[in-house]
């Protein structure tokens, strides 16, 4: 590979990242303004819904007085900002005085775990699906690809996984219908639990990375540089993977990534259905108590890793193009 | 502004209607001639119409109980019946009403809101476009079904409440891709013209620019439509949508899952479930064949 100017061509990816990590920051504070407002629309007084019915007006005051609802908006946006910078996450409205950090933490580990179950498994299955799509372009192949790729997508995850039940737990029962595995089980029987709500959202995710995969591949094989390499004269299994899948991954990378983002916070649906102990499910259930200390600072915990995600995105991205990594995008 | 009111050549405008009308017929010509479009379209009216008819044609009222209570497939009951003894093919049946009332108006909703926002942002850029995009990031960053559980909790759930935030939410996103479009036209000569004519803003946005981005917009609202039943049917089954005794499928489906841990009664919720899965897959092909003729 051609390496020219190594330093100016850090400068470059360094300023094409700074500009994307500014912009991520500013996205950042946005959402958290956004969350925090929504959080304020919860109806009624926090204290008096904390506390239940019975509750004498003083304790309530009292209540609202300590957790800080009764401050001034801004002063109370400025509190849990700047407390949520430093890890303290506040305590728990409906596990009085758990901290919410104990509650999303192992949560979020959780998520991730499923999460990753499912990436290892869409990823090569998706690519796989989506190159053999574009280099049967328009026959059966190509169409069975991307319109069952494309059903499955938009069919909501919680159908898919479903049917999945039906089929792999009832009829045939090879895997189990839960999907928290007994404590202190090894890595196997945990991803043995965890294979069937991945499985739903491997459904999910496939159709949409695997036609992003197709759209680059083909655009890749109609590109000059492809009909240069086979009049070279170099093998077809060589032009594929050294010209046209190098160039094709990239939108694919971009894709992925986001998609990671997305995945955490969508797992809502799929973490209730398999009564599984993720971030997901720990919003659901601040969302149903207004419990919103741990809302606000689980949605916000959810765009997080989105934002992270796609900053990966960028870096791979950057990384891998040399169009950016050579100071032509920008 | 008066100055440059040159006298129009008589046939022009009789001529590009009658060229827009032949376009419009080519174009639905190539539509009925798209098997994906096809058969999408029957999937989708043949939901509708038991949509629209409910439960006066069913085999049975959707909602009355029986004793016969999770019995599996007879001639009685072709798909069996569920825990509170109801005939399973009558709620699939009448199962569509609910959804097929919400997703195509919050979609409208979306597509409105995104429309009007995607033609400023794209038509002012600079600061305004600024700030449009910096919200828009930071609402694409959380996932549909995040922001709508929150501000279903805030605001109770109801119908209304259900076609709002799911609108609202649609907004930011087909902003996104109408913008693009406008940025694709702002810079060619008939907008120029109409800016030197000197038309308003509101003007050229709506009545020059937005007729030539109506390609993109139709297919952004179909494949809107199938996210909108994505979205009713998740928010349904986590408790947050259509609320009971609806037969809606999500529904269903949400009262019956956990009979799974039994290891039978299937059935319950597999019909239910294909049902949405065949009202969406039809969705998306009509929305696919709509591209396939429109996009080129």
């Amino acid at each position: 590979m051609r390496r020219p100017g190594g330093a100016f061509q850090r400068t470059v990816i360094a300023r094409f990242l700074l500009k994307r990590l500014a912009l991520a920051a500013i996205t950042l504070v946005v959402l958290s303004m956004i969350v925090f407002a929504a959080a304020q629309l919860l109806p009624g007084d926090i204290g008096r819904n904390v506390l239940g019915p019975f509750a004498s007006p003083a304790d309530v005051i009292k209540f609202n007085h300590e957790h800080g609802v009764d401050r001034p908006i801004v002063s109370q946006y400025w509190t849990w900002v700047s407390h949520f910078v430093r890890g303290d996450l506040g305590t728990s409205l409906q596990y009085t005085g758990v901290p919410v950090a104990n509650l999303l933490g192992p949560s979020l580990v959780n998520s991730l775990k499923l999460a990753a179950l499912a990436f290892v498994l869409v990823v090569p299955l998706s690519i796989f699906g989506g190159t053999v799509a574009a280099l049967r372009r328009n026959k059966l192949t190509d169409r069975v690809i991307t319109i069952a790729g494309l059903s499955l997508t938009s069919i909501p995850e919680f159908v898919t996984a479903i049917v999945l039940i039906v089929i792999f737990g009832v009829v045939l029962k090879w895997l189990p219908v839960s999907a928290t595995a007994p404590p202190g089980a090894g890595v196997l029987t945990q991803i043995k639990f965890l294979l069937l709500p991945s499985l739903a959202l491997v459904a999910v995710l496939f159709g949409y990375i695997a036609r992003i995969t197709r759209a680059g591949v083909i655009e890749a094989i109609d590109a000059d540089y492809t009909r240069t390499a086979f009049l070279k004269g170099l093998s077809t299994r060589r032009v594929l993977f050294r010209h046209v899948l190098r160039n094709s991954l990239l939108p694919t990378i971009a894709v992925v990534a986001t998609q990671t983002g997305y995945l955490i916070g969508g797992l809502l649906v799929i973490e209730k259905l398999f009564n599984y102990n993720g971030i997901g499910q720990r919003i659901y259930v601040a969302a149903t108590n207004k419990d919103f200390t741990m809302l606000q600072s689980g949605v916000l915990i959810v765009g997080m890793v989105y934002l992270a995600a796609t900053l990966v995105a960028d870096l791979l991205y950057s990384l891998f193009n040399p169009r950016i990594r050579f100071g032509g995008a920008e | 502004m008066t100055t440059l009111d040159a006298p129009v050549p008589g046939p022009a405008p009789t001529f590009t209607r009658s060229e827009a009308s032949l376009a419009r017929r080519e174009t639905l010509g190539q539509l009925m001639r798209s098997k994906t479009f096809l058969v999408g379209a029957i999937v989708v009216l043949f939901w509708a119409f038991w949509a629209i008819v409910g439960a006066h044609l069913t085999p049975q009222d959707p909602l009355n109980q029986s004793s016969d209570v999770l019995k599996s497939f007879s001639s009685a009951h072709w798909f069996g019946t569920d825990q509170l003894g109801r005939d399973v093919l009558s709620r699939v049946l009448a199962g569509a009403s609910a959804t097929l009332q919400v997703a195509p108006l919050a979609t409208l909703f979306g597509i409105v809101g995104g429309t009007t926002v995607g033609l400023i942002s794209g038509y002012f850029l600079g600061f305004v476009d600024d700030v449009i995009s910096r919200i828009v990031d930071a609402v694409l960053a959380l996932p549909l079904i995040v922001i709508a559980v929150t501000a279903l909790v805030a605001l109770g759930s109801s119908r209304v409440t259900l076609i709002v935030v799911i609108g609202v939410v649609f907004t930011p996103i087909v902003s996104r891709t109408v913008r693009a479009a406008v940025l694709g036209e702002r810079e060619l000569e008939y907008v120029q013209a109409a800016k030197l004519r000197g038309e308003r803003a509101p003007y050229v946005m709506f009545v020059e620019i937005l007729p030539n981005v109506m390609g993109p917009i139709i297919v952004e609202a179909t494949v809107r439509l199938g996210y909108a039943i994505f979205a009713v049917a998740g928010l349904t089954f986590l408790g947050f949508g259509v609320q009971p005794p609806s037969p809606d499928w999500s529904l269903q489906i949400a009262d019956n899952y956990q009979l799974l841990n039994a290891g039978t009664y299937e059935w319950t919720v597999l019909f239910p479930g294909l049902a949405i899965a065949s009202l969406i897959v039809g969705v998306n092909l009509v929305a696919d064949g709509l591209q396939q003729v429109l996009d080129r």
